[in-house]
C-alpha cells in the first residue's frame, strides 16, 4: 500500500541546527521514525506504573515521548527536569504491548539515556562508582567472583553483625539499609564451580542447550542457577554453561552506557555460537530481555548483525522451554496441611512478560504442581518497582509502587510468592519484610519452587 | 505568559503542586490523540473539587484567560489542544464515584473518573453502563460526556447521551449549575443536560454526572459473516433491522481492512471478501438463539460466502479478534494514522464505502474503512506520514470529499468523535448557516467572553483545515 517514491521524499529527521549540545546528540541518536510513530492515542497511559501512581501526563510513555520529540524538534531545550523525568521511567515496557502502533518505547528511552549520559557531568564519587561497576565489576567474571566472596565474607564473618550492631549501617540511606538486610547469602562459587560446564540430560536427550548464568544470579542466586540446570536435565535437556560468557549488558544499556553493552554482546555472541546449542536459556527476565534484543543492539554493526539475529532467536525463557519442549517430571508439594492445598501466586517479571512474551508458561508450570492451588494476584502484570537499579536510584516512587503491590499480594493469602527475575525476587522479599508478613509468605524463584517439588527426586544438592 | 497575580491566585486555590507552568507541564499538555496538532498552553491546573473549579473560573474570567478542560486527552478531533494558549484544566484528581443508588439504578460520579474503572465497579455490583468507546481504558467519564462518545454498543444501547440524566457544571463566570437529576422524566425548562453532553468543553466545565444504569444482559452470542458482494453485506444490515432485530453489535470491515488485519493477526481470513460483518446479540438465552438463527438465515439469503456462529467463548473471542485488531493493524502500517467517523443512514452504508474507495483512488491515498454498520457510523482510516506534507495534503483533500459525500447521502461529518478543531471548518455543511447562528447564540449565552475552549466547534472560516505548528 505504500508508494516507495513518496517515501524517498520524506525527510527522516528534522533539518535543525541545535545550539544545545544534548539536543544535538538526541537528534543524532534517537530513532525519529519511532518518535513519529507515536500517534498519542494515550492507550499506554493505564499500563504505565508511574502514570498510575502520579496521574501526571509527563510521567507517562506518551508524555515522555512528547518531551523527547519536543527536544529533537527544537520546541524545548532539555533541562534538569527533562533528565529527571527520563530517569523516572521504570523501563518496565508495559507500554509496548498496550501500543497499537508498536512504538519501540524501550529503544527510545535507552537512546535518550545514552544521549544524556554522553553529556552527564557526574560528581567524582558517582563517576568513580559508575566506572567501578560498569567497567570494573560487571564485565569481568573475576571481579564478580571477588565481589561475591567479599560479600559472603561480610555476611558470614560477623562483619555484618558488627555493621548492624554498631550503627554503621545507619550511615546509609534508609532504602539502602533495607536492601542490605534482605540480600541473600552471596557466594564466590557460581554454577560452573559447583557442577562444571556440561550437565547431561536425564533419559533420552531432547536437545543441547546453554545456560545464560547472569552476574547477579550467579553471585546471589547460584543455587537457582544450579537448580535451573538440574531441572532442565530432569526434563531431558543436556545443559552447557560456557564459562567465558559475560554480563548481558542490560544494566549498562538501561543506564546509557550503550557502547559497553555492545562490547559485552559481541563477546557473548562468540562464546555461545561456539557452544553449539539449539537454545540459550535465561532464568532472569531482566537479562533475557536484552539478550533477545541483541539483534537490535547490534543492527548497525554489519560484522555481527547476522550472528546477533541467530543469538536473539535462540534465546528462550526457561519456563517456555520446559513447557514447549520439555519432558516434564511430576511436581508435588509434600507440605499438605490437613488436606488443604498450598496457595501460591506469581509476580510477573516485566521484561519476561513484555519483552520475552513469556507470561503463560510460568503459570502453566506452577499449575502442574500437585497439592498446590494457584491464585492469580491482582495486577500481577504490573511492575513491582525493582526495575534493575531503580529501587536504589528512585526509592520514593519504588516504595510507593511496592506498597500497592504488597496490598495485592496479601489479598491472595498465598504461602509462596513466586517470581522469575532476581531483581523482582529481592524487591518482593523487601516487600514481605517491610509489610510484616514474612512469617506467612515466602518469596521464591519459580525454578527453585519447581525443582524442590520434583516427585521422587533423589539427586539432592 | 500569564499575569503573575493570576498565577499566584491559581496556586493559592489549588496548592503549589497543582498549578504548573514549567516546560515539562506545558509541552506534555500541548497535544491530544489527534495527529499533527500541537500548541503550548500557558499553564496546567489540577483541581480537586467543584469549589476549586469555580474559584479558578472566577480568577480566569477576571483576567479573560481561556481554559481547556480535559480528561486524558485521547480525543480524535483536536478537542483539547490549547490553540489559543491559556490554562489546561486536567480533571484526573476529581475521580470519585460519589454514589451508586441501587434503588434508582443511578451512579453519581466525578468527571475525572476513568471510564473502564467506572464500568468495572458498576459491573462488580451486577449492573451495566453500556457506552464503550474504544478508548475507555484511558478516557474519562467527563471526556466521554464532553464528546458524547459512542462505541460498539451504540445500535442497541445508544451512546453516552442516553445515559446522562443529571450534571453539575461550572460556568465561565464561576457559577455552579445543576441540571436534571435522578429522574427518568424531567421537562422543567430547556434540557440543559443534553445540551451540555457533546458540548466539547465550550459551554461549561462539567464536574459531576448522574448516570443511568441498566441490568446486564444474561447471555451473549457472537457470529461472523463474510461477503463477496459489498451490497449483499449492506442489505444484510438493513434486513436484520427490518426484521425488527436489534443486535448488540453489528460491525463492518471492508476489503482493505480485511487484508491488513489478516496480515497482522494471521487469522487466515479469505482475502477475496469485500466485507465482513461481526454480529453479536445479547439478552435472554432463548431470544438470543432465535435472533442469531434468523440473522444466519438472512446472511445466507443475501449470499454470504461464509457464516460462522461461535459455540464457545473462546471461539467468540477468536471471531472478535478480527474486528478488535482493525485499528492496531492499520496503525502499524505507516507512522501517521488519521481516523475519521463520517456517518450515514445505515441503508446507505454500501454507497458510502464505495464512495470512500473512489475518493481514495482519486487522491492516491490509502484509506481502509471499518466501523459500526448497525448505526451507519464508519471509520475511514487513512495511513500516511506526517512528514510528507504533499501526501498529507492529499489525505486532507480526500477527507474533505468524504465529508461532502456523507452529507450528500443524508449523513453527518462526525458520528462520535466530535467537531473540535479538525471538523470545525465543515460544521456549517451539516447544520447550515441558521444552525450555526443558533449555536453561536447558545455559546454566547453560556460564555460571553469566549473563554471556554476557544477555537473549537466554530471555525473562523468554513471549509479550510487548520494545521498548527509541527505535530
Amino acid at each position: 500500500m505504500v508508494n516507495p517514491d513518496t517515501l524517498l521524499t520524506i525527510p527522516k529527521k528534522p533539518d535543525i541546527e541545535h545550539a544545545n549540545p544534548l539536543s544535538r546528540t538526541m537528534l543524532a541518536k534517537l530513532d525519529y521514525d519511532q518518535l513519529t510513530n507515536c500517534m498519542r492515542c494515550g492507550f499506554c497511559l493505564p499500563a504505565c506504573p508511574t502514570f498510575r501512581e502520579t496521574g501526571l501526563e509527563p510521567e507517562s510513555p506518551r508524555g515522555r515521548i512528547a518531551l523527547m520529540k519536543a527536544v529533537v524538534d527544537g520546541v524545548m531545550d532539555p533541562d534538569q527536569a527533562f533528565e529527571d523525568q527520563m530517569n523516572h521511567c521504570l523501563g518496565c515496557r508495559a507500554c509496548e504491548p498496550a501500543c497499537p502502533a508498536d512504538v519501540k518505547y524501550g529503544q527510545l528511552i535507552e537512546q535518550t539515556r545514552d544521549a544524556i549520559e554522553d553529556h552527564a557531568e557526574h560528581s567524582a564519587p558517582v563517576k568513580g562508582l559508575r566506572k567501578l561497576f560498569f567497567k570494573g565489576v560487571f564485565p569481568h567474571r573475576g571481579s564478580l567472583k571477588w565481589m561475591g566472596r567479599s560479600l559472603a565474607l561480610y555476611q558470614k564473618s560477623g562483619l555484618r553483625r558488627v555493621a548492624r550492631g554498631t550503627g554503621l549501617m545507619k550511615l546509609f540511606p534508609e532504602h539502602l539499609r533495607e536492601m542490605e538486610s534482605i540480600l541473600p547469602d552471596a557466594t564466590g562459587k557460581g554454577v560452573v564451580e559447583r557442577i562444571g560446564t556440561v550437565y547431561p540430560a536425564k533419559g533420552e536427550k531432547i536437545a543441547r542447550v546453554a545456560l545464560f548464568r547472569g552476574c547477579i544470579m550467579d553471585v546471589m542466586f547460584a543455587d537457582t542457577n544450579v537448580n535451573t540446570v538440574k531441572l532442565l536435565s530432569e526434563a531431558g535437556f543436556e545443559v552447557v554453561i560456557p564459562n567465558d560468557q559475560v554480563c548481558c549488558g542490560a544494566l549498562h544499556a538501561h543506564s546509557g552506557e550503550m557502547d559497553q553493552a555492545r562490547g559485552l554482546a559481541r563477546t557473548n555472541l562468540k562464546v555461545f555460537k561456539e557452544a553449539g546449542v539449539e537454545h540459550i536459556v535465561s532464568n532472569a527476565g531482566g537479562c533475557g530481555a536484552l539478550l533477545v534484543e541483541y539483534d537490535h543492539l547490534l543492527h548497525e554493526d554489519p560484522e555481527h548483525a547476522e550472528l546477533a539475529v541467530w543469538f536473539a532467536e535462540s534465546v528462550i525463557d526457561v519456563s517456555r522451554l520446559l513447557v514447549e519442549r520439555g519432558r516434564l517430571p511430576e511436581f508435588a508439594d509434600a507440605d499438605v496441611h490437613s488436606g488443604q492445598s498450598v496457595k501460591i501466586t506469581y509476580q510477573d517479571s516485566c521484561h519476561l512478560r513484555n519483552v520475552m512474551k513469556s507470561s503463560d508458561a510460568p503459570r502453566r508450570l506452577m499449575k502442574q504442581v500437585a497439592n498446590v492451588s494457584f491464585v492469580e494476584m491482582k495486577e500481577a502484570d504490573r511492575c513491582c518497582g525493582s526495575a534493575g537499579i531503580y529501587n536504589v536510584t528512585q526509592p520514593e516512587m519504588a516504595g510507593q509502587i511496592l506498597e500497592h503491590k504488597m496490598a495485592h499480594a496479601n489479598e491472595t493469602e498465598a504461602r509462596y510468592l513466586l517470581t522469575s527475575n532476581p531483581g523482582c525476587l529481592l524487591q518482593m522479599k523487601l516487600g514481605v519484610e517491610k509489610h510484616g508478613v514474612s512469617d506467612r509468605m515466602e518469596v521464591k524463584h519459580v525454578v527453585d519452587f519447581l525443582y524442590e517439588r520434583i516427585a521422587g527426586r533423589t539427586d539432592d544438592k | 505568559m500569564l499575569d503573575a497575580n493570576l498565577t499566584k491566585q491559581l496556586r493559592q486555590i489549588v496548592g503549589e503542586k497543582h498549578y504548573r507552568d514549567d516546560q515539562e507541564a506545558l509541552v506534555s499538555h500541548s497535544y491530544d490523540g489527534t495527529p499533527m496538532l500541537q500548541s503550548l498552553p500557558d499553564g496546567v491546573i489540577y483541581p480537586e473539587n467543584t469549589d476549586q473549579v469555580s474559584q479558578i473560573m472566577k480568577a480566569l474570567a477576571a483576567y479573560k484567560v481561556p481554559v481547556v478542560s480535559r480528561g486524558s486527552g485521547s480525543n480524535l478531533c483536536g478537542g483539547t489542544v490549547p490553540v489559543q494558549g491559556g490554562v489546561v484544566m486536567v480533571m484526573h484528581r476529581m475521580n470519585k464515584i460519589i454514589e451508586v443508588d441501587m434503588e434508582n439504578l443511578t451512579a453519581t460520579v466525578q468527571t475525572g473518573k476513568i471510564t473502564a474503572e467506572f464500568t468495572a465497579h458498576i459491573e462488580s455490583l451486577g449492573l451495566f453502563y453500556p457506552p464503550d468507546p474504544s478508548s475507555m481504558k484511558i478516557s474519562t467519564i467527563g471526556g466521554n460526556i464532553a464528546e458524547c462518545s459512542g462505541g460498539l454498543r451504540g445500535l442497541k444501547y445508544g451512546t453516552t447521551k442516553d445515559y446522562v440524566i443529571g450534571l453539575e457544571a461550572v460556568l465561565a463566570s464561576g457559577e455552579i449549575i445543576r441540571t436534571g437529576g435522578k429522574l427518568m422524566k424531567d421537562v422543567a425548562g430547556y434540557d440543559l443536560t443534553k445540551l451540555l453532553v457533546g458540548s466539547e468543553g465550550t459551554l461549561a466545565i462539567i464536574t459531576e454526572a448522574t448516570l443511568k444504569l441498566v441490568p446486564p444482559p444474561a447471555f451473549k452470542k457472537t457470529m461472523l459473516a463474510m461477503f463477496k458482494d459489498l451490497y449483499g453485506a449492506a442489505r444484510t444490515v438493513s434486513r436484520i433491522i427490518e426484521m425488527k432485530i436489534i443486535p448488540a453489535t453489528l460491525e463492518f470491515m471492508d476489503n482493505p481492512t480485511i487484508r491488513v488485519v489478516d496480515d497482522f493477526a494471521k487469522l487466515g481470513l479469505p482475502l477475496d471478501m469485500e466485507a465482513i460483518l461481526l454480529i453479536e446479540q445479547d439478552g435472554d438465552p432463548e431470544a438470543v438463539e432465535r435472533d442469531i438463527a434468523k440473522i444466519r438465515e438472512i446472511c445466507e439469503l443475501e449470499k454470504a460466502d461464509r457464516v460462522e456462529v461461535a459455540e464457545t467463548r473462546e471461539h467468540a473471542e477468536k471471531l472478535l479478534t478480527a474486528r478488535r485488531s482493525a485499528f492496531t493493524a492499520l496503525a502499524r502500517l505507516r507512522p501517521t494514522t488519521i481516523l475519521e467517523d463520517a456517518t450515514v443512514p445505515r441503508s446507505r452504508i454500501a454507497d458510502m464505502v464505495l464512495r470512500i474507495n473512489e475518493i481514495a483512488l482519486k487522491y492516491k491515498v490509502s484509506i481502509a474503512t471499518f466501523g459500526h454498520a448497525g448505526d451507519g457510523n464508519l471509520h475511514p482510516t487513512a495511513t500516511t506520514d506526517a512528514r510528507d506534507k504533499e501526501e498529507v495534503h492529499r489525505v486532507e483533500q480526500a477527507f474533505e470529499e468524504i465529508f461532502e459525500a456523507a452529507i450528500e447521502l443524508g449523513g453527518t461529518i462526525t458520528g462520535e468523535h466530535g467537531v473540535g478543531l479538525v471538523k470545525a471548518p465543515f460544521l456549517e455543511w451539516k447544520v447550515g448557516r441558521a444552525g450555526m447562528d443558533v449555536m453561536r447564540g447558545i455559546k454566547l449565552a453560556f460564555d460571553p467572553h469566549n473563554l471556554l475552549n476557544p477555537g473549537k466547534m466554530f471555525a473562523k472560516e468554513t471549509r479550510k483545515r487548520v494545521v498548527i505548528e509541527r505535530g
